[in-house]
C-alpha cells in the first residue's frame, strides 16, 4: 500500500533537510496551498494558481505528499511530489490508486491506478500582493497503469492531457479582518474520474471544458477552512459520472508541514452512486 | 463546450470568479479603528521596533539595511505606518519609489520584511485582523517597493 510504503521516504525528506536552510523558502506560510490528489499545488481536488513550496524570486523549493481518502466502496491514494524554480515553473509528479474495495472481487483487479506529471507556470500576478492575483498555466500528462477495467467500459485511451487556467487571489482583511482565498480553474480535459477510468469514452470523446473552484477563509495564518467544487466530465455510456465537491480544514503550523483533513463527495463512480468520505493529506516542503 | 451546468452550479462558480474579480477594491472606509487596535502611536512604535531588531538577524535582508540611519528608519516606518492606519502622524521621508529606487529589491527581499513585521506584531499581540488590515494596506506598496529602476539623473 503506497501510504507505509512512502512513509519512509517522506520522513527521510523532513529529516534531511539541512539544518543551515532552516526555513524552506520565503514566501509567507501557507501561500504554497497544499497538495492536491493529482500532485499540483492547491487544495486537494482542485488546483490554484500558486506554485507548491515557499520558493519566492531567488530561491527553489519543494514538497512531498501522501493523501489517503476512504469512501464508501473505495479507497483513494497518492504519492506526490513536486519542485518549485524561483516560484516560476512547477514540475509536479503523482501516483494514484483507486482501490476497488466493493468491486475488486467481481472485476478480479484489486485497484487502478494513474501516474501523473504536471507542469504549472506562474504567467503573472501574486497571489497576496497583486490586485487581480496570481495566474498560471498548467498541464498534466496522465498515463493509466491499469487499461484493463477502463478499456472495458468504453474508455479509449490509456493517456490524456489535461489544460488548465488558474486564478488565485488572498483578499487580506477580506472578511471580518481575516484573509479570504478565492479560486478559480478552468480545464480542458477527456479524463474519467480524473483519468483513473481512462480518458474519452463511447459517449463522448472530445475534449471538456470544466469548471473548478474554491473558497476559503484563514481564521489566523496556520489554519484554513474552506470548501472546493470539481465539475467532472461524463464520456463513459456504462455509469454516470459526477462532479465533486469537499469542505476542509488545513493546518500549516509551519512552513515544513501542512495537514489537511476533508470530508469529500466525488459522487457516483463506476455505478456505485454517492461516494464520500474523508480525506486526510499529509505534505512536507523543503 | 461547457457541459452539465446546472444553474446552482453556475451560480455558484460564476460567484467565485465574480469575487475573483471584484473584491479587490472594498477598503473599510468608514469607522476605521486600526489605528487603535495596532496600539496607536506608540504600539506601532514598539513593533516596528521589534521588527528591526528581527532584521538585522535575517541573512535574507540584513544587508540591505547595513548602514542605515536606524533610528531615522524607526521614526519614518512608524510614521508611515501611524499614517497608512488613518493615524495623527505625518510621514516626512521620502516617497516609496524614490527610497527603493535602484536598491534591487526582489520578491524574497520583501516577503521576507512581510514576515518580519507579522513576527514582530505577533510578538507584541495585535489582533489578527488589525495586522490583516495593515498589511492589506502595506500590500499596495508592493509596486512601489519591488524591482524600481534606478533614478534617471535628473537636470539639477
Amino acid at each position: 500500500m503506497p501510504f507505509t510504503r512512502f512513509l519512509p521516504w517522506l520522513l527521510v525528506a523532513l529529516a534531511s533537510a539541512p539544518p543551515a536552510v532552516a526555513e524552506p523558502g520565503s514566501r509567507l506560510w501557507a501561500t504554497g496551498g497544499v497538495t492536491t490528489i493529482e500532485g499540483a499545488a492547491g487544495g486537494g481536488l482542485v488546483p490554484m494558481a500558486v506554485l507548491t513550496g515557499y520558493a519566492s524570486d531567488r530561491e527553489w523549493g519543494g514538497s512531498v505528499a501522501l493523501s489517503h481518502a476512504p469512501l464508501d466502496d473505495y479507497t483513494v491514494d497518492v504519492v506526490a511530489g513536486a519542485l518549485n524554480w524561483h516560484n516560476r515553473i512547477e514540475i509536479s509528479a503523482a501516483r494514484q490508486t483507486l482501490d476497488l474495495d466493493t468491486l475488486g472481487a467481481a472485476l478480479n483487479q484489486d485497484d487502478l491506478q494513474q501516474d501523473i506529471l504536471g507542469a504549472k507556470l506562474r504567467l503573472t500576478g501574486d497571489v497576496l500582493y497583486s490586485p487581480y492575483g496570481q495566474w498560471s498555466l498548467g498541464v498534466q500528462y496522465k498515463h493509466n497503469r491499469t487499461f484493463t477495467v477502463p478499456d472495458a467500459v468504453g474508455a479509449r485511451d490509456v493517456r490524456g492531457t489535461d489544460v488548465y487556467l488558474a486564478g488565485t487571489k488572498v483578499f487580506l482583511a477580506g472578511l471580518f479582518g481575516r484573509n479570504v482565498l478565492v479560486n478559480g480553474v478552468v480545464r480542458g480535459t477527456k479524463a474519467n474520474q480524473g483519468g483513473l477510468l481512462g480518458f474519452g469514452g463511447d459517449k463522448n470523446d472530445s475534449y471538456d471544458a470544466v469548471l473548478e473552484g474554491s473558497a476559503g477563509v484563514f481564521i489566523d495564518r496556520q489554519w484554513l477552512v474552506g470548501t472546493e467544487y470539481r465539475q467532472k466530465p461524463d464520456n463513459l455510456g456504462f455509469a454516470r459520472e459526477e462532479d465533486g465537491y469537499d469542505l476542509f480544514v488545513a493546518w500549516v503550523p509551519e512552513r515544513h508541514l501542512a495537514v489537511t483533513a476533508a470530508w469529500v463527495n466525488l459522487g457516483s463512480i463506476a455505478g456505485l452512486d454517492d461516494q464520500q468520505g474523508a480525506y486526510l493529506s499529509l505534505q512536507g516542503s523543503f | 463546450m461547457l457541459r452539465r451546468l446546472s444553474a446552482r452550479k453556475t451560480f455558484l462558480i460564476v460567484g467565485l470568479l465574480t469575487m475573483l474579480a471584484g473584491c479587490q477594491s472594498a477598503p473599510p472606509a468608514s469607522q476605521d479603528t486600526l489605528y487603535n487596535d495596532l496600539g496607536e502611536r506608540h504600539g506601532i512604535a514598539r513593533f516596528v521596533k521589534d521588527m528591526l531588531y528581527i532584521v538585522v538577524e535575517d541573512d535574507r535582508i540584513a544587508e540591505t539595511f547595513r548602514g542605515v540611519d536606524i533610528a531615522s528608519l524607526h521614526r519614518n516606518l512608524t510614521d508611515q505606518i501611524c499614517h497608512l492606519a488613518n493615524g495623527p502622524c505625518t510621514y516626512n521621508g521620502r516617497s516609496m519609489t524614490e527610497a527603493h529606487a535602484g536598491l534591487g529589491i526582489d520578491e524574497t527581499d520583501f516577503n521576507a520584511l512581510v514576515e518580519d513585521l507579522i513576527l514582530a506584531m505577533e510578538q507584541n499581540q495585535v489582533p489578527v485582523s488589525a495586522q490583516n488590515r495593515l498589511l492589506n494596506r502595506l500590500a499596495r506598496l508592493h509596486d512601489q517597493v519591488v524591482r524600481i529602476p534606478e533614478a534617471r539623473p535628473t537636470t539639477h
